[in-house]
């Protein structure tokens, strides 16, 4: 696939975005809008669509770097308890600081998940089994025993349903001054394309990459900060987005390889492009109403995950 | 008799083994040589039923290996494979009396424990018998494997190279054991192997695979020969007559 | 024959653990306390019981003492039911609907799934057992990305109710019920029993089994029936207990030292019996109530399984 395409794609959903919503807005109506249109379209359906483009690219640049560095194809943030342990984090932060600003919070959660992917990480350097969907099933687990700590917690003090709705992840939350902590995410994902090349080399194990001369672990180590702070930043703002970092590289790695370089803007696009699509799903399926994103990106990545195991036994 | 028939097994492109036919012998040892993906294993896992095939059958002493109930072969041929990785914690001793279980189901008799007794000291491990596999050496973890074979007590004796991950004493040690089980006990051994002066020293007959495909059986003699080798592994082997023995030289 | 002895200092535990959970604090109201008190054992006995044997067998069919077969999305499929039942027929019907017909409704829900997730996997050859989980985890995602979005649109006390049945409880167990679970436990034991035998050679791996003589792929699918058929009712009865399992028989493995299912497997119910019953009577006593037994065995499996995996020596 051209990543020509991907940009119409995503030219296309992007434009469709704009226009999908309760208030009637045309694309004619651009030059003519009434103050009422332009109020809806500066503080509700552009935020939306910037947060969308942030979201999809962010979570599926972070289930690359993770799957690289993992050296493992069902690696992603949602199956390797970064999501997880941000979301304890976040949970943390309303108990403990219940009133602190969102960035408090997504400090908090970012510590959170830095610490839980790197546990990961350690896991998976000392076991000793070896096959891939082992690996994702330890990661799975792992992230359940995260989530039985933040149910603990929760149910104590009677915020599981609370918790539950604030981290499902939902779109139209977002409005001017509601999603700005996304940018966070950008140049962390500069930082990520900027590193491509040493990501790929480390991708290829420690003995390789110090065989060329790479300082592996330092590497390493800012792999797992971008994947944690991209992870918490959207989950803290929009949701949690399940097996986005995992279906996009996949998808991508079949028709681009596994070259980081090449197969980054491709995943970055297609990230963005499958997100955008299940938003506008989710505005229209039950139009006026919404599906919320957590819910179309779980089916749909549900099923395309499953696709891609059966489509290959021994996809690995 | 092993009656291998217009055996197939395909992988990918190209890759299997294509309408095999041989016929092994009772009471010798045969050997499966060849290059690297000449089909060797598979056709040994075909032959012990690990391995459903495409098209073909197998006999073994007329007993079918697809149709025969799995107990009832269990009695008749026994199958050792290269990896021998097992996740449960067992001692040498343990592992051996695994090999009376399709005799005993997990009840050993005093004749099952005898058997067990018996293979310990063929393979020389009673001073090791109470030690956990994971503790032993890649060597000794092969002997208590072939231990287990040997007390599973077996008409027909399928190993894929057994030879792998020993030194030269065991190997030795373990080519004369088999010569023994043939010699004596009227025992027949398949396997395969890498080295062929093994072959050499120590089979009766030879089959060479090349590519999926047999390219020459018979017996060892004839097959030990500059040219029969030339066809299989495209390297010139020149062959000296050492003490009787027939041994290729393969270091150019 | 010293495994016999630990086998018996074990029952005398669990034995000792359910005198003390039925006479603790009587206070002489015996006819109101011993039958309450003897369902609550009943209950845990039974899912303790179904979960320790699913479990160690399940991780002898998988080759590997670091799975459980609660992750095969049963757990989420159980809270999609729930929930289900609750966002359309409202808590007024949820009562209302009888608690035979909701247990009934379950079990046959989650046999149901399991089966057609192994009819649909035992057509791939290979490393199929792994490869069943991921696709049950990715079906339990898809489950719960349901249940939650229904969660979002129910009202406090409809997500109350919910809450509820996110945890296992042995507080409620209606007699008619528990017999009946006890009934189709003992069935599927039964009725696979001739299996029993192979499971010990199973454990060193199908090649080795089916030299041995063991109708391998036959065995393997007739005891994940029986894995998923215990699996589903304990969910069923008293709701979901993920890492109980993992804890037992790996504590079980320990305890006794022997590869024999003949000991492991009873060692590793009567360990699961009694720590569901010490765990209750600490719910019960130290926390009154505060806290639900399931949310603390999770918490402390899922930490020994952390211990588990970081210990793990690569070899």
């Amino acid at each position: 696939m051209k990543l020509a395409y991907l940009w119409i794609a995503f030219l296309a959903l992007s434009i469709v975005s704009l226009f999908v919503g309760v208030t009637d807005l045309r694309p004619w109506d651009l030059f003519s809008m009434t103050e009422q249109q332009m109020q809806v379209m500066l503080v509700s359906r552009i935020p939306r669509l910037v947060s969308i483009w942030l979201a999809g690219i962010g979570m599926s640049v972070a289930g690359l770097l993770m799957q690289q560095l993992a050296r493992n194809k069902f690696v992603s943030p949602s199956t390797a308890g970064t999501t997880d342990a941000a979301s304890l984090g976040a949970l943390l932060s309303i108990l403990l600081v219940p009133n602190a600003p969102p960035l408090m919070k997504i400090a908090i959660a970012f510590v959170f998940a830095l610490i839980g992917t790197y546990a990961f990480m350690r896991i998976l350097d000392r076991i000793q089994y070896r096959e891939p969907i082992l690996i994702a099933l330890i990661g799975l687990m792992f992230g359940s025993v995260i989530g039985a700590v933040t149910t603990f917690l929760a149910l104590k003090y009677d915020l599981l349903n609370s918790i539950n709705s604030w981290l499902n992840g939902d779109f139209s939350v977002v409005l001017k001054g509601r999603y700005e902590t996304l940018y966070l995410s950008v140049p962390v994902i500069a930082i990520a394309y900027l590193f491509a090349n040493r990501f790929t080399i480390a991708g290829m194990g420690e003995h390789f990459a110090t065989n060329l001369g790479l300082h592996y672990r330092r590497v390493v180590s800012i792999g797992l900060v971008i994947v944690a702070l991209v992870s918490s930043v959207v989950l803290l703002t929009i949701g949690s987005l399940p097996f986005l970092g995992l279906i996009i590289t996949n998808l991508v790695s079949l028709y681009r390889g596994d070259d980081l370089k090449s197969s980054l803007p491709h995943t970055a696009l297609l990230g963005a492009v499958f997100v955008l699509g299940c938003d506008i799903i989710g505005r229209i399926a039950i139009f006026p109403y919404e599906i919320p994103i957590g819910l179309t990106v779980g089916v749909l990545g549900s099923a395309i995950f499953l696709y891609l195991l059966l489509r290959r036994p021994s996809y690995a | 008799m092993i009656d291998v028939r217009n055996v197939t097994k395909r992988y990918g492109a190209g890759q299997g083994i294509h309408d095999i036919h041989v016929r092994i012998a009772k009471g010798r040892i045969t050997s499966l040589i060849g290059p690297n993906g000449a089909g060797k294993s598979t056709l040994l896992s075909i032959m012990s039923r690990l391995l459903p095939m495409d098209a073909g059958e197998v006999s073994i002493d007329g007993l079918n290996v697809v149709q025969t109930d799995s107990e009832r072969l269990a009695r008749t041929v026994s199958i050792l494979k290269q990896t021998n990785d097992i996740n449960v914690r067992l001692t040498i001793q343990q592992l051996v009396e695994f090999g009376r279980f399709p005799h005993s189901r997990g009840r050993l008799t005093s004749e099952d424990k005898q058997q067990v007794e018996e293979a310990i000291q063929y393979m020389e491990l009673e001073p090791l018998r109470n030690q956990y596999l994971d503790k032993l050496s890649g060597g000794q973890r092969q002997r208590a494997f072939i231990a287990m074979v040997l007390a599973q007590n077996t008409e027909y004796i399928l190993l894929d190279e057994p030879l792998n991950n020993l030194d030269m004493k065991h190997s030795v040690q373990i080519m004369k054991v088999l010569r023994r089980l043939t010699d004596e006990l009227g025992r027949t051994v398949v396997l395969v192997l890498h080295d062929i002066n093994f072959a050499s020293c120590y089979s009766d007959a030879i089959v060479a695979m090349k590519e999926g495909r047999i390219v020459r059986e018979g017996p060892t003699n004839e097959m030990i020969d500059s040219a029969v080798l030339k066809g299989v592994y495209d390297m010139d082997i020149p062959i000296h007559l050492i003490d009787g023995n027939k041994i290729c030289v393969y270091f150019s | 024959m010293r495994d016999h002895w630990k086998l018996l200092l074990l029952a005398a535990l669990a034995l000792g653990l359910t005198a003390v959970f039925l006479t603790i604090d009587a206070s002489g109201d015996w006819d109101y306390v011993l039958p309450r008190r003897a369902r609550k054992i009943g209950a845990i006995a039974l899912t303790g019981a179904a979960i320790a044997y699913s479990t160690v067998v399940f991780q002898t069919l998988t080759n590997n003492k670091i799975l459980t077969p609660s992750l095969i999305g049963l757990d989420s499929l159980y809270l999609l039911l729930h929930t289900v039942i609750i966002f359309v027929f409202g808590s007024s019907a949820f009562t209302a609907i009888g608690k035979h017909e909701q247990f009934a409704l379950s079990v046959i829900l989650m046999v149901a799934f399991s089966g057609l997730l192994f009819r649909m996997l035992f057509r791939i050859q290979g490393r199929y057992l792994y490869f069943l989980l991921l696709v049950g985890i990715v079906c339990g995602t898809f489950f719960s990305s349901i249940s939650s979005f229904l969660q979002m649109l129910l009202d406090p006390n409809d997500f109350l109710l919910v809450q509820d049945k996110m945890f296992a409880s042995f507080n409620n167990v209606n007699s008619d019920i528990l017999l009946m679970a006890a009934l189709i436990s003992i069935a599927a034991v039964s009725v696979f029993y001739r299996e029993f035998k192979y499971l010990d050679v199973i454990a060193l791996g199908r090649e080795h089994a089916v030299n041995l003589g063991v109708p391998y792929d036959r065995t393997v699918r007739r005891m994940l029936i029986c894995v998923a058929v215990l699996v589903a009712t304990s969910t069923a009865l008293v709701g979901p207990i993920t890492f109980l399992g993992l804890l037992v028989a790996n504590v079980a493995y320990r305890v006794v030292g022997t590869y024999r299912h003949s000991t492991v497997l009873p060692a590793a119910i009567l360990i699961s019996v009694a720590s569901l019953i010490g765990g209750q009577l600490v719910v019960e006593r130290i926390f009154t109530f505060s806290t639900s037994l399931s949310v603390i065995l999770n918490f402390i499996g899922g930490g020994y399984f952390l211990i588990l995996m970081l210990k793990e020596d690569k070899t």
